[in-house]
């Protein structure tokens, strides 16, 4: 069992991802979107959706610089771990709240608007149930293990972990004495990243950085071949009302 | 000088009875689709009016189109690069589903299935976003002809500018009202702020006809265009998280053919051609500093195909030949630069449209008459323009940016034109003197009467094929280059895919040549029928 989880679970979850990715981009380009429902309600999209993205980016930003900046580089710049602690709990805490409660606003948008609930698929509902449980474990992980003075040391047994996964030789002793909490917040996590491609939170991959570089006016020219052979376009077959 | 050709469209709005065919027809065939049914990608408004969606025009509240920012640059009015990813979560000025209408059905099974009763079975307006029983309240025409006036005139953003320059003319007590028909279809701008705001770079401006479409494959759903259009013709269909937007009909452009709602117009008052217009000028043109100046830069952006040195330039930068002698029979050319009754919708958007509008003459003509004069003498007509019950300051308002001058010279030549033709027609010696004083001469007058009143199915649409186009490339088109029947894709394999119904890349079925120039000759016997 503990093979399977910290040997085996992050590699399938990887190997998920990246395929996933492939399978949608290859096969199902014309569903790959945001799916937005602010053409029905804007008024609470448009303050709960910017404090749950931005919350979320930050979370993100804290367990990059958590779990594979070592902390032998901190120390070598002189930030010790009671400061890196404070920083982890208070920046990570703020954070995680942030997220917590835009979903949480969202969720209750969702259910509540009927137009937006009706819009809503099995698929979210899973993927809520999947997002809500990896964030709601991750703030038990870190807010039951921690006190202000002190907080349960995971850059000395987690971070190795995950770092070891890239040199293909996963430190699974590294894993045997982490506290259950944080053991299921990563398991919840990584079967969030394996879904990723099979749910709408693919759009997180289609971050438009390229708009910063190119001309605000583009030009294509007409798809060679002849009119009348070009694929048909999904989307545009008629649906029975 | 980089020469470019673009497919526009022109509206005689003296035509215009609002009869919505061309809506309708534009609906059946492009968005009786789930997802889009609130969306109209043709639709008709009564001016004076909120339009659809409601009160479009306002762009200090939807912030389409472009401005002019401080350091004198062009950036898209909803804001620039960094802006539009900083806030890509949630749209700022979206317009919601209720600020178009909330689309609905009617409960008709409940008129078959209601048990025998005293009371009539009634059908229910039923939401088709909720689900559930609605209160019907707006909908895509529900001000059409002048609907809730006088309460509701106030709301139309260009009445109330133009009650601010010139209040007296706008009235709207029943013998005083005016109005008239705007139909509305994108403007394939040229410089279109809804591809300038999408992030993805789905949304792009085809070289070829300058058509502006949506890559359905690459739209990730931000829905930047739908902020980033001022005339709010990019809409977001639900059910796909895609933008969808008016394609100017171009699987039947590419063939010759005129655009649906152009064909269905009952009042025959669209004209489609080619305009090749110098692609190295338009962001310059869009920058104008003054807004009147809009309309005569962009009048500027179009080249002559009669010069044989702009000729010689469009094919040297790879304009067909067909297109570039389409250009010189174009219809559009002739009404925006010829004539020059053609004029831009909101040119202080900065978009710089290409569907243009032949402003309404035909009240003037009404008014006078009635008043016992003679509607269609020159000098009362001339007269009249400026008195006219459809102020020319609205109008100026709609299609020159509040400059007058552009509208009553082209309300002028239209005037002319009608003088002269009733000395024709009643075998008098047209007086030389009317073509003279609005700069025409009686030939163009005549022509332009050809064009605008006799209005042949040939002379109003000029539409070279994308097919003539590729000609060299398409000598063997008739026949696929091998017959494809049993392999991966073909016409044997029916019609699944590799994961289900519908999924994978397959290529249509060949459209046979012979059908198409079946279609063709069947016009063609229309077009014969005696006069």
């Amino acid at each position: 069992m503990h093979i399977l989880l910290w040997g085996a679970l992050p590699y399938a979850a990887f190997a998920l991802l990246v395929s996933g990715l492939w399978w949608r981009y290859r096969y199902d380009r014309f569903g790959w979107t945001t799916r937005s429902s602010e053409v029905y309600e804007t008024r609470l999209l448009n303050l709960a959706s910017p404090v749950f993205h931005y919350g979320i980016l930050f979370v993100l930003a804290g367990h990059l610089t958590g779990l594979f900046v070592p902390a032998s580089w901190t120390s070598a710049v002189g930030l010790t771990e009671r400061p890196y602690h404070l920083f982890s709990l208070v920046g990570g805490t703020l954070a995680g709240v942030l997220t917590v409660a835009g979903l949480a606003v969202l969720v209750y948008r969702r259910r509540t608007n009927r137009p937006v609930f009706r819009a809503t698929t099995r698929n979210d509902k899973a993927m809520y149930l999947l997002l809500g449980g990896a964030l709601c474990t991750g703030m038990y992980a870190k807010l039951a293990h921690s006190t202000p003075a002190h907080g349960y040391d995971y850059r000395s047994t987690l971070a190795p972990w995950a770092r070891s996964l890239f040199t293909l030789r996963p430190d699974l002793g590294a894993m045997a004495d982490v506290p259950v909490a944080y053991q299921v917040h990563a398991v919840v996590g990584m079967v969030l990243i394996a879904v990723v491609p099979f749910t709408r939170l693919v759009h997180m991959f289609s971050a438009p950085w390229w708009y910063l570089a190119r001309p605000y006016i583009v030009y294509r020219s007409r798809p060679a071949g002849r009119p009348a052979e070009r694929p048909p376009r999904r989307g545009w077959e008629s649906i029975d009302v | 000088m980089r020469v470019m050709a673009q497919l526009a469209m022109v509206m005689n709005l003296d035509k215009c009875i609002g009869c919505h065919t061309c809506s309708v027809t534009c609906k059946q065939t492009w968005t009786n689709r789930s997802g889009v049914e609130y969306v109209w990608f043709n639709n008709v408004e009564t001016r004076p009016g909120q339009g659809y969606p409601r009160r479009w025009e306002d762009q200090d509240h939807w912030r389409g189109g472009w401005r002019i920012d401080r350091r004198g640059r062009l950036v898209p009015h909803s804001g620039g690069r960094l802006k539009r990813l900083a806030t890509l979560f949630a749209n700022p000025v979206q317009p919601t589903v209720k600020d178009y209408y909330e689309p609905w059905t009617y409960e008709y099974r409940n008129l078959t299935t209601a048990p025998l009763g005293d009371d009539y079975p009634v059908a229910r307006p039923r939401s088709l976003l909720s689900d559930k029983p609605m209160k019907i309240e707006w909908s895509a025409n529900w001000d059409d002809n002048l609907g809730g006036l006088p309460e509701n005139a106030g709301l139309d953003p260009m009445v109330a500018r133009t009650r601010q320059r010139a209040s007296e003319k706008v009235r709207f007590a029943f013998e005083d009202s005016f109005m008239f028909y705007l139909p509305r279809i994108c403007e394939h701008c040229l410089n279109p702020s809804c591809v300038a705001a999408c992030p993805s770079g789905a949304l792009y401006k085809r070289s070829e006809d300058g058509i502006v479409l949506v890559d359905q494959d690459r739209c990730r759903g931000w829905r930047q265009c739908v902020t980033g259009c001022p005339y709010k013709k990019v809409y977001f269909n639900h059910r796909t998280g895609k933008a969808e937007k008016c394609t100017f009909c171009y699987p039947r452009t590419e063939v010759g053919l005129p655009t649906v709602c152009s064909e269905t117009c009952v009042g025959r008052l669209r004209y489609l051609g080619v305009l090749l217009y110098d692609a190295d000028r338009v962001a310059a043109a869009a920058a104008t500093r003054d807004e009147h100046g809009l309309y005569p830069a962009q009048l500027d952006l179009f080249l002559d195909p009669e010069d044989p040195d702009v000729r010689a330039a469009a094919a040297r930068d790879g304009v067909a030949h067909d297109w570039i002698e389409a250009a010189r029979r174009s219809p559009v050319h002739a009404l925006i630069s010829t004539y020059r009754v053609a004029l831009p919708l909101h040119p202080e958007f900065r978009t710089l449209p290409m569907v243009w509008y032949v402003p309404p003459l035909s009240p003037v003509v009404e008014a006078l008459t009635e008043t016992g004069f003679d509607g269609e003498d020159a000098g009362n007509l001339f007269g009249a323009i400026d008195t006219l019950r459809i102020p020319l300051e609205y109008l100026a308002e709609l299609f020159t940016a509040g400059d007058v001058r552009p509208v009553r010279a082209a309300l002028e030549r239209l005037a002319a034109m009608r003088a002269h033709m009733r000395q024709v027609t009643f075998g008098e010696t047209p007086d030389a003197r009317t073509a003279r004083s609005v700069g025409l001469s009686a030939t163009e007058l005549e022509d332009m009467y050809r064009l605008l009143a006799l209005a042949k199915y040939e002379e109003r649409y000029v539409i070279p094929t994308a097919a003539v186009g590729d000609a060299g490339r398409l000598e063997e088109a008739a026949v696929p280059e091998h017959c494809r029947l049993d392999e991966q894709g073909g016409p044997g394999m029916g019609g699944s895919g590799p994961f289900g119904d519908r999924s994978g890349r397959k290529a249509l079925p060949l459209v046979s040549v012979e059908a198409f120039h079946g279609l063709r000759a069947r016009h063609r016997t229309e077009r014969e029928e005696p006069e």
